[in-house]
């Protein structure tokens, strides 16, 4: 199943909707009873225990896994439209040794002409330019394999804005980032979904900066425990059974 | 031919006033674009292992074609790699074994197999023993041509199919998240390697073949920064060792691929002595 045309009213400009999804693997329920809308402009985290399904539900958006349900995305007054999504994986490692820079990395994923041949003039400004949106403009010519943990999340994050997605989804963004990167990180989503009025979707283990950056949570531990703002959720009893936590997280 | 045939004749080197020294250096010159652009991605999909059992299972398809009685074992040999290497991705991709394991699997499985068919009705195994060492001086020009089309199809497939397998061998996940399904680049790939390994064994030897495969590609990544340099010198370095190999083992009476594989060998040990540069 895809990401099509939703034809019901959500009362917002677009809208991802989520109705009733499940996942099953072999004889195993990963996730099930899933019922969830993102407007544009919007920051939803996912969060949950590990093994909860929030990274099957992220696969199950970007058709990478089968379920059982119905995702769809609208836009009014645009008919057929399908959702373009921009997706920064989880823990994305490189080898150190692989001679692939970001030049090459962003030639393989945008360009026709073969990446062994380098890049023409007109494509590194094009380069230049999508590394702009997250300032690293001075990342283009470095091996991926040598770049920080804050760095390369910079890199994917400019990689999955090209084309510009509808939605915004990434896998644990602020693993293997440090306290000042994860800041510049959530800084630079806020900035990136205001100024693109685009949806942002991601999981996290950090709850620290949802309060300030999310407008919506998403508690999952293999079904939606419950959904809110971040201070109704973290301060939820569910939140607290789920993480073991006296007193919740606030 | 002649018009190669007529470079020679005006270059003054001794060695190439003998027709099959002349076919060997145009053999050695068409494959090392051939060798160095599939050792580059042989190298980052860390793949070394496979283009071996993918020699051993030429060796066998070689055997099969021989004891059948099929005028051109070479046709049964690229067939069988290709049933080989596809089957082993299939399994691959349905096995929860390491990749290392099942290569080792399938490949002691062709190897005995080969030895199996070839000695069968206790045939004797001496008539194989070409296959084993190889010898480039016996390239005749109809190989040539197969080689020359062997090299344009591998140039076209690099040309369209290139990025995707590239950004396949260093993340997956990013590749499939972009929409890029590699997996016909990636079978295509398979059957490149298949076809280039077949049609070299004869020429190189299985015992060598891999230095080939893997050493050209391992020695560029040493010094490389980027894809085009990684693609250069991979290429250089299979040219250079290809035609100097030749040369040493002209005036020193050796195998020409034991000589070829040794002086990539060395080509790897000075550039991993220069890999802080890059």
């Amino acid at each position: 199943m895809n990401i099509g045309t939703h034809g019901g009213a959500c009362g917002h400009a677009c809208c991802l909707r989520i109705q009733d999804l499940s996942v099953k693997i072999g004889a195993q329920t990963i996730i099930t009873g899933i019922n969830l809308h993102v407007h544009c402009g919007e920051m939803v985290a996912l969060i949950g225990p590990n093994g909860a399904g929030k990274s099957t539900l992220l696969k199950s958006i970007l058709g990478q896994q089968t379920y059982d349900g119905v995702i769809s995305f609208s836009v009014p007054g645009e008919r057929n439209r399908k959702a373009k999504i921009g997706y920064v994986p989880q823990s994305p490692t490189f080898d150190p040794g692989d001679p692939v820079t970001v030049a090459d990395l962003f030639a393989c994923c945008m360009s026709k002409r073969p990446a062994f041949l380098g890049q023409s003039p007109a494509m590194r400004q094009k380069i230049r330019e999508c590394l702009g949106r997250v300032y690293s403009e001075g990342l283009i010519d470095k091996r991926v394999g040598t770049l920080s943990g804050g760095e390369l999340q910079r890199v994917l994050l400019a990689l999955a804005l090209e084309p510009l997605p509808n939605i915004l989804i990434l896998d644990e963004p602020l693993s293997g980032v440090d306290v000042e990167g994860m800041e510049n990180l959530m800084d630079m989503l806020d900035e990136i979904r205001k100024t693109y009025d685009l949806s942002i979707l991601m999981t996290t283990h950090d709850f620290s900066m949802l309060s300030r950056y999310a407008d919506q949570v998403v508690l999952l531990d293999h079904k939606q425990v419950c959904q809110g703002t971040p201070i109704e959720v973290l301060g939820s009893e569910e939140f607290r059974r789920v993480f073991h936590r006296k007193g919740g997280y606030l | 031919m002649e018009f190669w045939y007529q470079i020679c004749s005006i270059l003054p080197v001794e060695m190439l006033q003998w027709n099959f020294m002349r076919n060997a250096l145009l053999a050695v010159i068409l494959m090392a674009p051939l060798f160095g652009l599939i050792s580059t991605m042989l190298v980052t999909g860390r793949m070394s292992f496979f283009s071996d059992a993918l020699g051993h299972s030429a060796f066998t398809g070689i055997a099969i074609g021989c004891i059948c009685g099929i005028g051109m074992p070479t046709v049964v040999a690229v067939i069988f790699a290709v049933v080989f290497a596809l089957l082993f991705s299939f399994v691959r991709s349905r096995s929860n074994q390491a990749a290392d394991t099942l290569i080792g699997v399938f490949s002691s499985t062709a190897v005995a197999l080969g030895i199996f068919v070839a000695t069968l009705g206790g045939n004797s195994f001496t008539k194989y023993n070409r296959y084993l060492i190889g010898d480039i001086l016996s390239v005749t020009p109809s190989e040539i041509v197969w080689l020359i089309l062997t090299l344009i199809a591998v140039l076209i497939f690099w040309v369209f199919c290139g990025n995707r397998l590239t950004l396949a061998s260093v993340h997956p996940a990013l590749a499939s998240s972009r929409g890029l399904r590699p997996g016909l680049s990636q079978t295509l790939f398979t059957t490149v390697i298949a076809v280039t390994v077949t049609l070299a064994i004869s020429w190189v030897g299985l015992l060598i073949l891999n230095s080939l495969l893997v050493l050209p590609g391992a020695a560029a990544r040493n010094i490389s920064r980027n894809l085009k340099q990684y693609h250069g010198f991979s290429v250089l370095f299979a040219l250079i060792a290809g035609i100097l190999g030749l040369v040493i083992s002209y005036y020193l009476g050796t195998s020409a691929g034991a000589a070829i594989s040794l002086l990539l060998g060395i080509l790897f040990a000075v550039s991993f002595c220069c890999r802080k540069g890059r």
